[in-house]
């Protein structure tokens, strides 16, 4: 087991032998850091940051943390580059409330670039210190000392030389950051830019990886949870002598039930046969039509971008388009259920769990076990991939009520049916878009509006944003927010109003879902730009790029075109693919995104296949060309941009969460199928345009955004039947297709 | 009930009641951490062992059905510093993102090339089409599995 486990950042320190400083971070303003701004003086100090330990390591104190996208690696880089100092001997420390600074959430894709630039100046600032160091050891001004892979020499005698762990091993900086750090000029860097192997992948491919599934407390119980058969659903009476043979203890509190056992297949069928009596609330009728009830929830209006005069350029426009798109609610489907360990006892707890927010949870831990916060501990430990706000924070309050009822450590599981039925899931949208052309074409007017809940319930120190502490009897505590997120294009016309409606109804939980409303948003944005080319006549290539003023936008939108080998000719219209005799009709579709419109940049290019008979569409190629700035590590970018395609091509073709009255009823990987091997595109090509000259943005969610809209958009090429609601499912499909085509028509 | 199980070629004995998963008895009795409970219902292959050179869900297998058969764990294969050719080929392509399912496309890939020296891209497919990933590493585990493939065939890839 990881010793960390079992110290404390004060107990690592003595034990480790370790470094530190503290200070607002130099050249940094507030509004460039994801640290809360009242916490920015606690890490004044370098020792916050980094420590030199005796045995030569540097070990790096990270409030970000990995949630499989390669951040690991790619923040190794940025230190070990200011550092001059090898990526292999940096061990990273995540998200351990006990021994890393507040970093804020680990989120929206920003790890890189809202955490990277205080990692790279703490690294900088310590650089300068061991440089320093050296100087005076060696008898020598700091000019004349150069640093190579942690080794000081004398510039002029290189014999003359000591090792960082010889300068400062095992001690502490004990210094301010001074923010006179030199940073190293883009120019020299030879690590970041580089395609480093990811340091955690030869352990994950072994097996050895330590993930929180994996920790093992001594004396630890497996707990498991048993949620109420329907929302709002109160606990009458539990029957205890159910499970009793099975050697499981129950606990209750509110709401709250869960069994604890010592072998944890006792637990798993102690949870499924306990005897619960529970008040049902009166059953409600929902609309089979989600869509349609959306439309009913009262709601309030947002204005995210307004320019020109909308209410006079329409009535002047020559024509006016409009369509309303439909998205369904979704979920993150992590491949390991959430899991989490607590141990509480004598007033204070430590929780181990995947959180993207530990400092958010800790408060929100202690709130619903009534004590301190500065009694919780929340010791991040890595977790299965998330994509945004799974079951990782409820699962780790689940732990902790069961610890704390118990006086032992507990580990919890979810169960399959626990994640795909509790996680919080990705909303469903309605957006309706109205366009005004000119008689040449042009568009000379927009009009987006959507229809949506909040994008975002974490926890964020509130007891009642997560289920045990609903179930224990805190409100829900949230603001409607990230709705807006691409709400509005990139594209200039001369009278433009985004608006976005909030309902704070919603028959499922809310949460962050990878690229959380831009998905969506993007989806409606691009398929009407499509409609708008094809009403137009124009190439949909060619139409966005007369739009588009932003020149690394106009990058990408042709760099993809290119690299599709897109042809003009061929693509313009609908029904470029086969529209007559063949069963299998083929046809591409492009999209495009900045993602919330001020970062990574990603147009997209599908190809498809639809089978007319049946309505089965087969994504046969994509392409994608990305620019998130500087790149840090282009391989992890490529990663990150082929799982972007892949999940957000598996969102657009498969995935739609079925619930009634009670909750979700897609419950398993059958009920919710997603992208399988036979699904996998033969082609997907990347380019990635580096741009070193402009700050590295997150390349986490910015090549998913658009590629609902890019197949949509090859389905209508391919076929001419525009498909405004997805996923595409062969049903949905036929049934467009049957409208499109009429019978006697050609087909 | 105590039973003995031949894991990785060592013989050991767990106390468990026979109907257990094998899952529960290799991560909790025996500490092994390769193996995964993904879903407990053999929908997604996060668990893959081989029992015998072939790949099992052990989330599903009860541990009495394979008491005197060959268990071989992930760890049996290889480690991150003495990888299996598999395994090397997967670090080779950079094939993952979180790992979670890696435990089952490894085992799972492995156990076809001891099948199929020569897997196609479609018997590749066909092979792992039964084990999910999230993150949308396919391609990358694709190239892998062939690389793999080639390496094992004796050929320098």
């Amino acid at each position: 087991m990881n010793t960390l486990l079992q110290t404390s950042r004060r107990a690592f320190l003595q034990a480790g032998g370790a470094v530190v400083v503290s200070f607002a971070f130099p050249g940094l303003s507030a509004a460039q850091t994801s640290t809360p701004k009242e916490k920015l003086t606690l890490y004044e100090g370098l020792d916050s940051w980094l420590a030199i330990g005796q045995d030569g390591r540097v070990t790096v104190f990270c409030g970000k943390v990995e949630l499989g996208t390669g951040v690991t690696t790619g923040l190794s880089q940025i230190v070990a580059e200011e550092l001059d100092f090898p990526v292999s001997r940096i061990r990273m420390i995540m998200g351990d409330t006990a021994i890393v600074p507040d970093q804020g959430t680990t989120t929206g894709s920003k790890t890189t670039q809202m955490g990277g630039p205080q990692l790279r100046q703490a690294a900088a600032e310590a650089r300068a210190v061991l440089a320093g160091l050296a100087a005076d050891k060696l008898g020598v001004s700091a000019d004349a000392i150069i640093i190579l892979d942690g080794v000081a020499f004398v510039k002029a005698a290189p014999e003359k030389k000591l090792t960082f762990a010889e300068l400062l091993g095992g001690k502490r900086f004990d210094r301010k950051m001074t923010r006179q750090a030199k940073l190293k000029a883009i120019a020299d860097y030879t690590v970041v830019g580089q395609p480093v192997p990811r340091v955690d992948l030869p352990a994950k491919i072994a097996g050895s990886f330590e993930y929180v599934h994996n920790v093992r407390l001594p004396g630890m119980l497996h707990g498991r949870v048993v949620r109420p058969p329907a929302i709002g659903a109160k606990l009458i009476r539990v029957d205890e002598a159910s499970v009793k043979k099975l050697g499981a203890r129950v606990v209750t509190r509110g709401n709250f039930v869960g069994v604890v056992a010592r072998r944890e297949e006792a637990a798993i069928a102690s949870a499924r046969q306990l005897k619960i009596e529970w008040e049902l609330p009166p059953a409600v009728a929902v609309d089979s039509d989600i869509h349609r009830e959306l439309r009913t929830y009262p709601s309030e209006t947002q204005g995210v971008k307004a320019n020109g005069d909308v209410g006079a350029a329409f009535p002047q426009a020559a024509r006016i388009l409009k369509a309303s798109y439909h998205t369904p609610f979704q979920m993150h489907a992590s491949i390991g259920p959430s899991c989490a360990l607590a141990d509480v006892r004598d007033g204070s707890a430590t929780i181990w769990c995947g959180t993207q927010h530990s400092f958010g949870l800790v408060t929100a831990v202690a709130k619903v076990l009534g004590i301190a916060p500065d009694k919780v501990r929340v010791a991040w430990t890595e977790a299965a991939g998330c994509y945004g706000h799974n079951g990782a924070d409820d699962s780790a309050v689940d732990a902790a009520l069961l610890s704390q009822a118990v006086g032992k450590p507990v580990r919890v599981q979810w169960m399959r049916h626990d994640e795909h039925g509790f996680e919080p899931k990705g909303p469903a949208m309605v957006m309706d878009l109205a366009a005004g052309l000119d008689s040449d074409g042009n568009i000379v007017a927009w009009d987006f509006i959507n229809i949506t809940s909040t994008h975002s319930t974490r926890p964020r120190h509130q007891p009642g944003n997560t289920l045990g502490g609903q179930l224990t009897g805190h409100a829900p505590a949230y603001e409607l927010s990230n709705g807006g997120r691409n709400a509005d294009v990139s594209y200039e016309f001369p009278a433009k109003r985004v608006q976005i409606r909030y309902h704070k109804s919603s028959p499922l939980r809310p949460s962050a879902l990878r690229g959380l409303s831009a998905y969506q948003n993007t989806f409606a944005n691009e398929s009407f730009m499509d409609e708008l080319a094809a009403a137009t006549h124009a190439d949909p290539v060619a139409f966005r790029l007369s739009y588009l003023k932003d020149e690394r936008a106009r990058a990408v939108v042709s760099a993809v075109a290119r690299l599709a080998k897109w042809d003009a000719a061929g693509a313009a219209g609908a029904s470029a693919g086969s529209s007559t005799g063949n069963i299998v009709a083929s046809g591409r579709g492009i999209a495009f995104c900045q993602y919330e419109n001020e970062n990574a940049y990603a147009a997209v290019v599908v190809d498809v296949e639809v089978n007319r008979a049946n309505g089965q569409v087969s994504v046969t190629k994509m392409f994608a060309a990305h620019d998130c700035g500087l790149i840090v590590n282009p391989d992890g970018v490529r990663n990150q941009v082929e799982g972007c395609l892949i999940q957000g091509m598996s969102r657009a073709l498969f995935e739609e969460v079925a619930f009634d009255h009670t909750g979700t009823t897609s419950l398993d990987w059958a009920a919710y199928p997603i992208a399988r091997f036979n699904d996998i595109p033969q082609v997907v090509e990347v380019e990635l345009i580096n741009r070193p000259d402009k700050p590295s943005v997150g390349a986490g969610e910015g090549a998913t955004c658009p590629v609902a809209a890019a197949i949509g958009n090859a389905i209508f090429n391919a076929t001419g039947a525009r498909l405004r609601q997805y996923p595409f499912k062969h049903e949905r499909v036929k049934t467009a297709l049957i409208n499109t085509h009429p019978v006697g028509a050609t087909a | 009930m105590k039973l003995t199980l031949n894991v990785n070629a060592r013989k050991q004995a767990v106390e468990i009641a026979p109907e257990t998963p094998l899952l529960y008895a290799l991560r909790n009795d025996l500490k092994f951490n390769g193996p995964k409970f993904g879903c407990g219902l053999a929908q997604c292959g996060a668990c893959t062992v081989h029992i015998d050179g072939k790949a099992v869900r052990a989330c599903v297998a009860p541990v009495s059905a394979v008491v005197g058969k060959k268990i071989t764990t992930i760890e049996g294969l290889g480690s991150a510093d003495k990888p299996h050719p598999v395994q090397a080929a997967f670090i080779a392509e950079q094939a993952g993102q979180c790992g979670y399912c890696l435990n089952g496309m490894v085992m799972a890939a492995t156990a076809l090339l001891k099948e199929n020296s020569n897997p196609s891209d479609t018997e590749i497919r066909a092979a792992l089409n039964g084990n999910l990933c999230r993150c949308g590493s396919h391609l990358r585990i694709l190239r892998a599995v062939k690389r793999a493939a080639k390496a094992m065939h004796g050929g320098a890839v």
